[in-house]
């Protein structure tokens, strides 16, 4: 397993010309922040829902020396992440990791890690849909001449729409964002929650959208703003209680059924951070040590 | 040209491979002036339309627009984004079909509120209210400003698409036969509405009709066209009273005899 078996294949599976068309897109996409560039993607040893798109960025930016996370909803565990880091690892050998700082180049389906990324790193989106004004505006040859023209007073009407129809701006992924004052972009199906995030990032973003052919890209230190409405001002979504198992309260939480009595626990999206904040010493609620503590004090 | 006009159209012809659509055709509209264009399917109206209103270029000739900083533009020298601003702020088309000139997945307000947005509009109780004033203006019950217009009647589809458009105060208004495939009762009420907000809000309007009703309700002046030519023009009830060519003649006596 750990062996370059697959000598068949090149280095990162695709071949040297692919890589180098890739990475000519993603050089426009850094140049122009935001913009959807165009690209020739391929066919992938594995179908389009399972992140082909960024796949083809990673494997057009890795190298020998870097060092591999791939996550998934948060999670290092998926059947998603794990596939996709088996990949890279029979195709290229390099080193993984669950560490969010140990990772040169961390691959992610809807979430940004909790632990903030650093100078020098670099954070691949898998991407479904790019266009964010595509919700209403489902031809291509508008939706991008009110790109070239900068024409987005029609991302705000889906806003108006969200909160006519729900008191309040209802969108929580995927939520539009305005790059570097010039391009809307849809920062994939994200939460809201990690929006923040990307604003003056210091890690590069790219994204790769592998059915639709496109990517774009976030440079470090750029400027990302979500769209809102004065009286509407953007939120991050909340939680009235910490993570159960490490008492984070500012972490994104995922809802965990635990039983068929409707028992349920909140714990933190991103499992590295969660287990190392455990290691740390912190907990909550449903920590094992916390469940012994209050079964002897309930004794 | 004349100096006051809103709108200068020079010579403008457009053609279809060899077929022409539209020949030599020439007018101006003033301010707060309602042109009507009349003639059968076929005449080269809806053709006319659409290049004055700067969606179709024209083969030759010229059509020039008084913007509100008083300078004279050629609608077709401008850029496109010029053009397109221009086209969603001072101007508006009502088509004949408002599903064609609405969003039918958002709500009415959305559908009001759009052109304002375009134009930076951020607050959304002001963007909401103002949706609402122009829901009363076009005869809409206020509750319905958060319905979707595919559970409005066709009356109040047109009376909203009306809406859309006025919202951005345009001073420049283009309609394409916009009682067309409503019941009489129904367009004497949208009518009576027109007349009421263009003399209202002093549009300059250029209405292309087949219906001659229309025409003599809504118009100051009237164009008659035939074979893509403008066969006669003139104040709208002499046109229709004392139609001197014969074209003019043989629609004036068809419709005496509905
Ligand atoms: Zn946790």
């Amino acid at each position: 397993m750990s062996n370059f078996e697959n000598t068949a294949y090149n280095f990162a599976y695709l071949d040297e010309q692919t890589k180098r068309m890739i990475r000519r897109a993603l050089l426009k996409a850094v140049a122009i922040p935001g913009y959807q560039v165009p690209f020739a993607s391929r066919e992938m040893p594995m179908p389009y829902g399972w992140g082909t798109g960024g796949i083809q960025v990673t494997a057009a930016v890795i190298g020998p020396e870097d060092v591999l996370k791939v996550i998934d909803q948060g999670s290092d565990d998926t059947t998603n992440a794990v596939s996709i880091r088996n990949f890279f690892q029979k195709t290229t050998n390099v080193e993984t990791t669950e560490e969010t700082a140990k990772a040169s180049l961390i691959q992610t389906r809807h979430r940004i890690p909790e632990t903030p990324l650093t100078d020098g790193q670099i954070l691949v989106y898998q991407v479904p849909i790019p266009e964010p004004l595509r919700f209403l505006e489902p031809r291509e040859t508008e939706t991008r001449k009110m790109h070239a023209l900068e024409e987005y007073g029609l991302m705000h009407v889906k806003l108006y729409e969200d909160i006519s129809r729900h008191g309040d701006i209802a969108t929580t992924y995927a939520y539009p964002v305005n790059v570097a004052g010039r391009y809307v972009m849809d920062p994939s199906p994200t939460p809201k929650f990690d929006n923040p995030k990307m604003n003056n990032m210091p890690a590069l973003q790219l994204f790769g959208a592998g059915r639709e052919k496109r990517i774009y890209a976030i440079p470090p230190y750029t400027e990302v703003v979500s769209l809102d409405f004065e009286d509407y001002p953007f939120t991050i979504q909340k939680w009235e209680e910490p993570c159960a198992l490490c008492g984070e309260t500012e972490s994104f939480l995922d809802e965990v059924i635990l039983d068929d009595a409707g028992g349920r626990m909140f714990v933190c999206s991103d499992s590295h951070y969660c287990k190392s904040r455990q290691e740390q010493g912190h907990s909550g609620s449903q920590s094992p040590d916390a469940e012994k503590a209050s079964r002897e004090v309930a004794e | 040209m004349a100096m006051n006009s809103l709108l200068s159209v020079e010579n403008l012809t457009v053609k279809y491979g060899d077929r022409v659509g539209c020949r030599n055709v020439g007018f101006d509209l003033f301010p707060g002036e309602v042109l009507g264009v009349v003639g059968e399917s076929g005449s080269g109206k809806s053709t006319l339309l659409n290049a004055v209103s700067g969606q179709l270029p024209p083969h030759s000739g010229r059509v020039s627009y008084k913007t509100r900083l008083n300078d004279r533009c050629d609608i077709y020298g401008m850029t496109e984004p010029e053009r397109r601003f221009l086209m969603r702020t001072d101007w508006a088309f009502v088509h004949q079909n408002p599903r064609d000139g609405l969003r039918m997945s958002v709500s009415a307000g959305a559908n009001i509120g759009e052109r304002l947005m375009g134009v930076g509009w951020r607050h959304y109780g002001e963007i909401r209210e103002a949706g609402l004033n122009w829901l009363e203006k076009v005869e809409i019950d206020d509750d319905r400003v958060d319905d979707l217009p595919s559970t409005f009647s066709g009356g109040m589809l047109q009376r909203l698409q009306i809406a859309r458009n006025l919202v951005s105060k345009p001073r420049l208004v283009f309609m394409d036969e916009p009682t067309g495939g409503l019941d009489v009762s129904v367009q004497a009420r949208l009518l009576d509405l027109l007349r009421g907000l263009v003399s209202d809000l002093g549009l300059s309007v250029m209405i292309v009709t087949h219906d001659l009703a229309v025409a003599r309700l809504l118009s100051h002046r009237l164009m008659v066209m035939q074979g893509g030519q403008v066969v006669e023009s003139g104040l709208t009830d002499q046109v229709l009273d004392d139609p001197q060519h014969p074209y003019s003649q043989l629609l004036v006596s068809s419709i005496l005899q509905v």
